[in-house]
């Protein structure tokens, strides 16, 4: 096929000129050992009439052939999760603030207003009068829309993370499976990433504060969310975030390069968080 | 002073700064001119930097030009600007789907979402005998990928490359990484300048080298 290219061929090698997608097949899926000076191998095979023709014809296959491999790289479902979770924080960071601002709003109207989202629902409830109570209580609507929203992120969370990864997912809830894969920039990375890495994934700055020998070293990164590290006292909770740490690195790994839910793990951590934890009771 | 600048970069007055500037369509919001100039900021550009300290780059426009490391284009954008037909060789999707808008508005840029680490995967289409590469990666291994990208280097073209310490090892000093990575670049080839960028960048070096 027009696609596919010999050894020690340029990707122009057997292509009608006018061919954009097997221009682009070929840019993206060509190998070679050692460039050549194509342009002019082009011109005397005939596929371009000159340099510039080449040249034209290349810049519109390069940013076809790039085109389709950002659109499929990104439409990768762990890339989708990375996007909705990022989304779903930033609607309720967003949310938290604009529930601020109504509250020192609202209350300059009417007293006893709560605050936060529970504040801007009352106040969205209420008959404006006046064109200020008209801006507050829309102010209000958009609050609680907005609020709305970051619960249907949290499910498209809840529901699509499992399907990205079981293990990950089942091991670590849903949404911190989906931020653990969005701080390391995909499934794959996550994949790669020692424990130790996975454990302070989020605790950056104090990573670095750390290397930097200002600090010392922290425990835990987002994973602190997690029931595991948070429910586990302060003097074991450094062994529970390197055990879970461990464990999710495994699982990252098995979502990645299998795919498929294997229970011996969760079993493993079950056991070895009941160890770390007894070690309290029993002392 | 300084060597002269390339053809198409100029240093030209904005808002009562003079900056370096080239022609072409703004990509990253900085103002144009009605003549068409846009400013290179040194602060967001380590080839910006490097011209900008007065290095003498051998460049002199026109130039057929590998990037390596051309992320969301906001160099590249200008090395295309004076430069003839430009390479850029990007990894991660995000930052290329910027690279291709900063493309589209300019013939002579091939976009390439590449590894750089792996010329095999891009040597069916970038040409040999190029007169330039710039190359700008945060990865482990800079001296590696500057070996390996040699082969596109004409016997006299230039290795322009901003060198960064922290992408090597985060926990040593950069003045004890920058020698083990300029001794891997000796063995191919010859060192003609280096200079630290921190005026601009910290914990860069900029590194001017040719083929042995």
């Amino acid at each position: 096929m027009s696609g596919s290219n010999p050894e020690h061929a340029g990707w122009f090698t057997g292509l009608d000129p006018g061919d954009v997608e097997a221009a682009a097949t070929a840019i993206s899926e060509g190998e070679t050992g050692e460039p050549q000076n194509w342009p002019e191998q082009a011109v005397q095979s005939g596929f371009a009439g000159d340099e510039d023709e080449y040249y034209s014809v290349l810049h519109e296959a390069t940013r076809r052939a790039t085109r389709e491999a950002v659109t499929e790289r990104e439409r990768a479902d762990d890339q989708q999760l990375t996007h909705a979770v990022s989304a779903m924080d930033d609607a309720e960071r967003t949310a938290n603030e604009l529930a601020e601002r109504l509250a020192e709003w609202a209350g300059s109207l009417e007293r006893d207003v709560p605050t936060g989202i529970e504040g801007a629902r009352a106040v969205a409830s209420w008959s404006p009068e006046t064109p200020v109570q008209e801006r507050v209580v829309s102010l209000a609507e958009r609050v609680v829309d907005l609020d709305a929203e970051r619960a249907d992120l949290r499910s498209f969370v809840e529901s699509h993370a499992p399907e990205v990864a079981p293990n990950l997912a089942a091991m670590a809830g849903p949404v911190l499976a989906a931020r653990l894969i969005a701080l390391a920039g995909g499934l794959e990375s996550l994949a790669k990433k020692p424990a130790g890495t996975v454990q302070v994934l989020g605790a950056e700055d104090a990573l670095f504060a750390h290397l930097r020998g200002h600090a010392s070293s922290p425990k835990h990164g987002v994973i602190f969310t997690h029931e595991y590290v948070r429910g586990t006292p302060t003097e074991n909770r450094g062994s529970a975030a390197r055990a879970f740490a461990g464990k999710l690195a495994i699982a990252a790994r098995i979502d990645h390069y299998s795919g498929a839910y294997k229970q011996s793990v969760h079993d493993d951590l079950d056991d070895r968080m009941a160890t770390i934890r007894s070690r309290e009771a029993g002392e | 002073m300084s060597p002269s600048l390339p053809d198409g970069v100029e240093r030209r007055s904005f808002d009562g700064r003079e900056r370096l500037a080239t022609r072409g369509e703004p990509v990253y919001g900085e103002p144009q001119d009605d003549d068409g100039w846009r400013p290179w900021d040194a602060g967001r550009s380590k080839l910006g930097a490097m011209l900008e300290l007065g290095l003498d780059l051998g460049l002199d426009g026109g130039e057929r030009v590998l990037y390596l490391g051309a992320a969301a284009g906001t160099t590249v954008s200008h090395v295309a600007d004076f430069a003839g037909p430009t390479y850029a060789v990007e990894f991660a999707p995000r930052p290329a789907r910027d690279l291709l808008d900063v493309a589209a508005s300019r013939e002579n840029l091939f976009p390439l979402l590449k590894d750089a680490r792996k010329p095999e995967t891009y040597a069916h289409v970038v040409e040999s005998g190029l007169d330039c590469i710039v190359q700008d990666v945060a990865t482990r291994g800079q001296g590696t990928v500057a070996l390996r990208n040699n082969r596109f280097l004409a016997p006299d073209g230039r290795l322009l490359a901003a060198i960064k310490a922290r992408s090597e090892d985060v926990l040593s000093d950069p003045a004890d990484v920058f020698p083990d990575v300029l001794a891997d670049l000796r063995t191919e080839y010859e060192i003609l300048d280096t200079q630290r960028l921190d005026r601009y960048h910290d914990d860069h070096l900029a590194v001017v080298a040719t083929p042995k």
